[in-house]
């Protein structure tokens, strides 16, 4: 059975964030855009499950505005995936129409045994639609998953929590698993890789067609606001002794926060 | 009557820190203060102390550990139920697993680690939360959400003391009757014992300038005289000195603690990020035009093998005094 992979295109971590004129949002000019670094980590793990025959294929899924979107899609399949699907859709969508559409067309698809995403964007961080999708489709999850093994009719996910501590789940039949950092070594695109990618048909669906609509956002975003500036560092003169008696000494008496 | 229900994580008998946090913010609405508590002890838990009106709980084993199927399908029955304006919870693990699957069965909005808060008395919600790691922040607008789902941050909202004890009502939650598809084989307890990055109020983190992963040897003995917990850069987890779990930034965690000690981070635009929340920020770095300075309130230019130990010498001196 195959396994589905749902990805999202968000600025790349090097990214200068600036604001709108108007703050509401931010202004995406000259942005360097790249597949959700988390995401990477859900694509090589789909492969390497294909690649150890415990699946037939991989399909890679995306929402946004389908002319940059499918620039993300090409680079899963650069990576090795077979298949892909764009919902094309405006840029500011929720979670959970975003989670509505990804079901809708993972529907449509067809039969998969898992779906594979990322454990967060970078951009929103909001870390929600992979849940969402496990709702929408009724059947379980797990999150923020470093380490994966699948047998014959269920699956072992180890999920990370607070304070180091870690999470042992079994999932029986079909599940949604969001990576972690740590779960597999996304390789890189071969140059072969690339030219069969960009040969490709990828499948393009709009909103409508997946049964999920714009106006069905539950929350939005506004007045964006930049983080407030740091007054000037204050810099601690003398040796390493004075330094750190100093430091010391305005930790407690200055800024009182120990 | 609007309401305001409170997702209460307990632990040893006693409610998390981030619990009060909430329940002081819903008491301030003024608005009835409705909490949930999931696991054994919850009943005993002090709810009328903490001003609640009616108490939810499901004081079983069978929430001991948690499953995100069961969890979910219990949340999602009883807020269906209850209908409250607003629900709050920590943005934990937990949480953050849990809640975003609610939102869906329930059709409404949530919106996670926010790090203001306000609750007006007609049960509308104004919150803030910081995107793309913190670069910039954003006002959450709830949009046809009849309830709205909000997980706050830690270390966020003020702690304050209720003025007067209630006696609640308090109703036992059942598990719905469905057909669960997850088992939750082990729990593994972390063994460091100190809080999560994203709990803690005071964060040692240690980047490349430290050499090599037996050098964390010093950032640890300064965390234990502050009670803090150590944290890393991308550059010294990807080199396998220290786990990911960790790690501080944009795909790392987002911290916001009271002091954060950076010892031989330089500063990346990632990194900063991550952590430029910190209401005290401590750079240590050889080279001075290292970016970490821009957001330091203290910058000391120097070696982080002579400072550190020095360091921890003057911190003990104060803490035992």
């Amino acid at each position: 059975m195959k396994v589905f992979v749902c990805i999202k295109q968000v600025p790349d971590t090097e990214t200068k964030i600036k604001l709108k004129p108007d703050q509401s949002g931010v202004d995406f000019t000259g942005v360097k855009w790249v597949m959700n670094p988390y995401d990477e980590f859900a694509v090589e793990e789909a492969i390497k499950l294909r690649e150890g025959g415990k699946a037939t294929g991989v399909v890679v899924f995306s929402v946004g505005p389908k002319a940059r979107v499918v620039e993300s899609l090409r680079t899963a399949l650069a990576m090795g995936a077979d298949d892909a699907v764009v919902i094309d859709a405006p840029e500011d969508l929720d979670s959970s129409v975003v989670a509505k559409a990804l079901a809708g067309a993972i529907k449509a698809e067809g039969e998969f045994r898992y779906i594979l995403t990322g454990k967060l964007a970078i951009d929103d961080n909001a870390s929600a639609v992979s849940q969402m999708i496990a709702e929408y489709l009724n059947i379980p999850q797990a999150t923020v998953v470093s380490k994966l093994e699948i047998g014959d009719t269920s699956a072992t996910a180890e999920r990370e929590v607070e304070g180091g501590t870690r999470e042992i789940l079994e999932l029986k039949g079909p599940a949604v698993i969001a990576a972690n950092k740590g779960l597999n070594m996304p390789r890189y695109a071969s140059l072969p890789g690339i030219m069969k990618a960009k040969k490709k048909v990828i499948k393009e669906l709009t909103l409508d067609a997946v049964g999920a609509s714009a106006a069905d956002v539950r929350v939005k975003y506004k007045g964006f606001q930049m983080p407030a500036e740091k007054p000037a560092v204050k810099m601690l003169g003398g040796d390493a002794a004075a330094q750190a008696h100093e430091l010391a000494t305005l930790l407690r008496n200055e800024a009182k926060v120990i | 009557m609007a309401s305001v229900l409170v997702f209460t994580e307990f632990a040893d008998g006693k409610f998390k820190k981030g619990a009060l946090e909430l329940l002081s913010a819903a008491r301030k609405s003024g608005l009835k203060v409705q909490a949930l508590a999931l696991g054994s002890g919850a009943k005993a838990l002090p709810f009328g102390a903490e001003g609640v009106d009616e108490v939810f709980v499901a004081d079983n084993a069978q929430f001991d550990k948690y499953n995100p199927e069961l969890f979910s399908a219990t949340v999602s029955a009883l807020l269906a139920a209850q209908k409250p304006s607003v629900v709050l919870a920590s943005s934990s693990a937990l949480a953050r697993d849990m809640f975003p699957r609610v939102a869906a069965h329930m059709g409404v909005g949530v919106a996670s680690d926010c790090t203001t808060l306000e609750i007006s008395s007609d049960g509308n919600v104004t919150a803030r939360r910081p995107m793309y790691a913190g670069k910039c922040t954003a006002e959450v607008s709830f949009e046809n959400s009849p309830t709205k789902i909000v997980l706050m941050r830690a270390n966020q909202l003020p702690v304050v003391a209720a003025t007067g004890a209630k006696t609640p009502s308090v109703t036992d939650v059942a598990a719905p009757a469905t057909d669960l598809h997850t088992i939750i084989k082990d729990v593994v307890k972390g063994t460091s014992g100190k809080l999560d990055l994203t709990e803690a109020n005071i964060i040692v983190a240690g980047g490349r300038g430290m050499k090599d992963a037996a050098s964390f040897k010093l950032l640890e003995d300064l965390a234990d005289v502050l009670g803090a917990t150590v944290g890393a850069s991308r550059a010294v987890v990807d080199a396998g000195w220290v786990p990911h779990t960790m790690q501080v930034g944009q795909t790392g965690k987002t911290v916001a603690p009271t002091l954060y000690i950076a010892a031989g981070v330089s500063g990346a635009i990632q990194h900063l990020a991550g952590m430029s929340g910190s209401k005290v920020i401590v750079a240590i770095n050889k080279d001075a035009n290292a970016p970490i300075f821009q957001k330091a309130t203290y910058g000391i230019v120097g070696d982080v093998f002579e400072i550190l130990p020095k360091l921890t010498e003057e911190f003990k001196k104060l803490v035992h005094h």
